[in-house]
């Protein structure tokens, strides 16, 4: 019986235990600080959103409601929890789905359709599904960056084109990320077989290798180890069209100007567009409807470049000044539908990996 | 002994006190790891209408899962070898000698453990880049043309990071058990002739070897299903299981392919640890412990003075000089226009603290470090809470048909896809009274069910040693099983459970589990915030990122100190 009654102490401390350790969470889960309303729309994304607290607090008091931000990890992580969330939504909002993963949305069935009264302010290249189960929110560009600095050192004029990359005195400058584990490693990937076809990106790709590519697995690795800007060897980089302007807005001490550049001339991007959308099953279709409205108008389109590194679709939206000086955003970029995407994606995938790793 | 007696004795007992040890792990493990595992498993098998059968023997046929499984397996043997080989001298080293800053060296090991892969890969890079210190040296020297030294992607560095990574779990459960090894065996053994290479292979290697079998097997598995490692530091070249469920999973949404693949990697896991218990069960005995006070001894001879020296110098360089170039890297701005040469700078620190174009998810570090804090405290408890009864339970009765059961299962938490896990939770914990998707409290949770079988097995091998004619004395002189436990096993344990809870705490506090979980972004832990600064442009993110990775890398130094400090409470240590 002694025994008992010391694994019964035991049991009892463990349980104690849990339940404390329980308290801070509720304490955090519980009430909204300091709220006038009891509504809350909760809205899912992945782990790059961000946004002013002034422009959330706008949409907050006027619609009365608390918007809770859940960050699912990811973009295709994040796809996936919604996709296999559907039976239970997480949440009555989803943001950030882009147009590489859009089709495996659309086939799981997991938006309701609305139509936006802003959709008129944004230019219909942008807007991808005929159903408006999802409206267009930003875009930004995966293009080729350089180090200027490099290339004035090295008397070397800096690529301007995809096809620039295969002559000989770009030999050993490139790095890019695989496009099986990194999402702008696959939308240039896609930038590739938008521009040379289908029948094209695997020459191409073998050309790149013959002059000595590098390949690296994610964009943290090919930015902050390999590119030489910031200490690593390649001074071409496959990158957002963005990352110039930031530079300088998040640089150490003031600059003049970006230290780099983007390539953006020759279809030599591909532009990944985000999308919102309203989950199947939400009991505030109304509430949701006001966060999608907002989402698209000027107040918070105009906050998107600055905190998420992408830009507004919306006409109407205006441009901080550090951007309207050094951005350059292309012209044309090169395609390829979603529906393409999702049909291609792992043939394309392959073929890759066996061109350019094996 | 008594549960023995119950067994096989004709009185019924009310309840098992087995089954009453095992009650809240199994409870424990069962809501938060078995059912939304097998819940994910199975939605992800039968994801497509197809024969899930046929779809399931493709996949585990495939070359794809072929190439992945014996990669996996090549480099975690590897890597076990080398943080075997790293490890035990220096175990040898902290278990018998006395020496100054011993708790300051043992401490600083253990902070690789916790750091968050894209900040190791970063230290790396500031060593053995191709502009790394020892590059630049050797250029700076030899005139070379070209940095001679190719490190990042290639197969030695997956390998040189998992030792870097885990040698610490074997300088700790090695070592402590080995401080309580009665050295007086040794002694009659070389009285009797035996040379110190026979004494050490006939009597310290066998006595030691439940203890090496348990780091091995954590270091192996934790190998065995490696991400990051591989992923950044290894490049596109390689690929493991976990690698491979990851691309499947996210990039191509073939969940039937991912669920076998995850399955296979579970099988592996289990397959080993029912090899590991067959094994364990041989090898341990009952030892007579002693304190460590009496089996350690001080540095005498110059010889022993430079020996130890030159270990323990070798040990730092390689395990803090990766941190050290990292933390260099938050103090130097390297982004300076050409020509000019890096300058020393405070600016990173100033902007973590600074709040950003009034950014909502904007967390000062203290707030951060304090989340971070305050997980790993739960961990530290919930795992010790769960762990000790499981542990003691298996330490009890080894032909326990229960215990046969339930000894391999506790590993495979430590063997699960993190990726297949945080969908499970998607998938399972959705509804009252588990309604956990969204909550807080989930992230400890999961690292908890990391640092369970960690818990576990650093406590089992000091449990097991403790002589049954204790308990048995200790009983006829009319102690209360409570008080056995408390004046003789505690005592006993003391020093593990020390160990282990270390382990738990290690384990929450690098965890960068945003990615398979979902987190409230109010309140991230530092592992997330650094993500948040690493995954955008800008010397002032980088900067940010490892100046931030230096507080931790600091919180985790001071926690440890604190830890190893810490005795229990009037008992003593023994």
């Amino acid at each position: 019986m002694k025994e008992i009654r010391i694994i019964g102490l035991l049991i009892l401390s463990t349980t104690v235990l849990l339940l404390a350790s329980c308290a801070p969470g509720a304490d955090q889960e519980g009430l909204p600080p300091s709220d006038p309303a009891d509504q809350v729309l909760t809205v899912m994304t992945h782990d790059s959103f961000a946004a002013s607290q002034e422009v959330i607090a706008a949409f907050e008091n006027e619609h009365q409601v608390k918007v809770q931000f859940l960050e699912v990890g990811d973009t295709g992580t994040a796809v996936n929890k919604a996709v296999l969330s559907r039976e239970n939504p997480l949440a009555d909002v989803f943001y950030g789905i882009d147009n590489t993963f859009l089709s495996r949305a659309l086939e799981a069935d997991i938006f309701e359709p609305y139509q936006s009264p802003y959709l008129d302010q944004i230019d219909e290249k942008y807007q991808l599904d005929d159903d408006y189960r999802v409206s267009p929110v930003d875009f930004g560009d995966v293009c080729l960056n350089y180090q200027k600095a490099y290339f004035e050192e090295h008397d070397l004029n800096p690529p301007a084109s995809l096809e620039d990359l295969t002559r000989p005195e770009y030999q050993g400058l490139l790095t890019v990320e695989n496009p099986a584990t990194s999402s702008p490693g696959l939308a240039f990937l896609l930038a590739t077989i938008g521009h040379f076809g289908e029948d094209g990106y695997l020459d191409y790709w073998q050309k790149l290798v013959d002059n000595d590519l590098n390949v690296v697995n994610d964009w943290e690795t090919a930015y902050y180890s390999a590119f030489s800007q910031a200490g690593g060897t390649y001074p071409i980089v496959v990158s957002y069209g963005s990352s110039p302007p930031f530079e300088v807005i998040f640089a150490e001490e003031e600059l003049s100007e970006p230290p780099t550049a983007a390539v953006v001339e020759n279809e030599s991007c591909f532009r990944q567009i985000e999308f919102v959308g309203i989950l199947k099953g939400t009991q505030q279709r109304e509430l949701a409807e006001h966060w999608i409205d907002f989402m698209l108008s000027p107040a918070f389109q105009e906050d998107i470049p600055l905190n998420m590194y992408v830009f507004p679709v919306n006409k109407n939206a205006r441009l901080d000044e550090t951007f309207q000086r050094y951005l350059e955003i292309p012209d044309q970029t090169a395609e390829v539908s979603p529906g393409a995407i999702a049909e291609n994606r792992e043939k394309w995938i392959q073929a890759w990996t066996e061109t350019v790793l094996r | 002994m008594k549960a023995k007696k119950h067994s096989s004795g004709n009185a019924p007992l009310p309840l098992n006190p087995m089954l009453l040890l095992w009650l809240l792990p199994l409870a424990f493990l069962g809501v938060f790891y078995f059912y939304p595992l097998g819940n994910i498993l199975q939605l992800s098998l039968f994801w497509d209408d197809q024969n899930a059968l046929a779809a399931f023997w493709s996949s585990l046929t495939s070359a794809a899962a072929g190439n992945a499984l014996k990669f996996t397996f090549q480099q975690a043997a590897l890597s076990t070898l080398f943080t075997l080989i790293l490890g035990l001298p220096g175990a040898y080293l902290f278990a018998r000698y006395q020496f100054k800053g011993k708790s300051m060296f043992r401490a600083l090991m253990g902070v690789p453990f916790v750091m968050p892969t894209l900040v190791v890969a970063a230290g790396f890079n500031a060593l053995l880049g191709p502009n790394g210190w020892v590059n630049s040296l050797l250029i700076e020297l030899f005139g070379f043309s070209s940095p001679p030294i190719h490190f990042i992607n290639t197969f030695p560095a997956i390998i040189i990071a998992h030792v870097f990574y885990n040698t610490t779990i074997v300088l700790r459960l090695v070592g402590d058990f080995w401080s309580h090894l009665n050295p007086r065996l040794n002694d009659a053994s070389r009285v009797l002739g035996a040379s110190p290479w026979k004494t050490f292979r006939t009597i310290t290697l066998p006595l030691l070897s439940p203890a090496i079998a348990a780091a091995s097997l954590l270091v192996f598995i934790f190998d065995f299903t490696s991400f990051g490692v591989v992923l950044i530091l290894g490049g596109p070249q390689f690929s493991t299981l976990e690698v491979e469920i990851y691309y499947q999973t996210i990039s191509l949404f073939n969940l039937p392919m991912a669920a076998t693949l995850s399955l296979l990697q579970l099988a592996c896991t289990l397959l080993l640890t029912i090899a590991y218990t067959q094994l364990s069960k041989r090898m341990s005995r009952a030892l007579p412990l002693s304190a460590r006070g009496r089996t350690q001894k001080t540095l005498r001879s110059w010889k022993e003075k430079l020996l130890a020296g030159l270990l323990i110098l070798f040990l730092l360089s390689f395990l803090t000089l990766p941190l050290a170039a990292l933390a260099s890297r938050s103090l130097i701005d390297l982004s300076t226009p050409s020509g000019s040469p890096p300058r020393l700078t405070t600016t990173f620190y100033q902007a973590l603290t600074r709040q950003p174009q009034q950014a909502l998810f904007y967390t000062p570090p203290i707030f951060a470090l304090r989340t971070s804090l305050l997980y790993a405290g739960i961990t530290v408890l919930l795992g010790l809470a769960l762990g000790l009864p499981a542990a003691w339970a298996l330490s009890r009765e080894d032909s326990s048909p229960l215990n046969q059961i339930l000894d391999p299962l506790i590993m495979l938490p430590l063997g699960t896809s993190a990726v297949t896990l945080g969908l499970g939770f998607i998938v399972s914990l959705d509804r009252p009274p588990l309604n956990l998707r969204t909550s807080p409290l989930l992230l400890p949770l999961a690292h908890t069910l990391v640092a369970f079988p960690f818990v576990v097995r650093s406590l089992t091998p000091a449990l097991k040693s403790i002589q049954p004619r204790l308990h048995r004395a200790a009983a006829v002189l009319g102690a209360s099983p409570f008080q056995v436990f408390r004046q003789i096993d505690l005592p006993l344990i003391g020093r593990a459970l020390i160990v282990s809870a270390s382990f738990a705490f290690m384990i929450s506090i690098g965890e960068f589990g945003a990615s398979s979980l979902i987190t409230r972004p109010e309140n991230p832990t530092v592992p997330v915030v650094i993500y948040r600064f690493l995954s955008r442009p800008g010397a002032l993110n980088y900067g940010q990122a490892m100046a931030l990775s230096t507080i931790l890398m600091l919180a985790t130094l001071i926690s440890m100190l604190t830890m190893e400090h810490f005795r229990m409470g009037d008992i003593g240590e023994f």
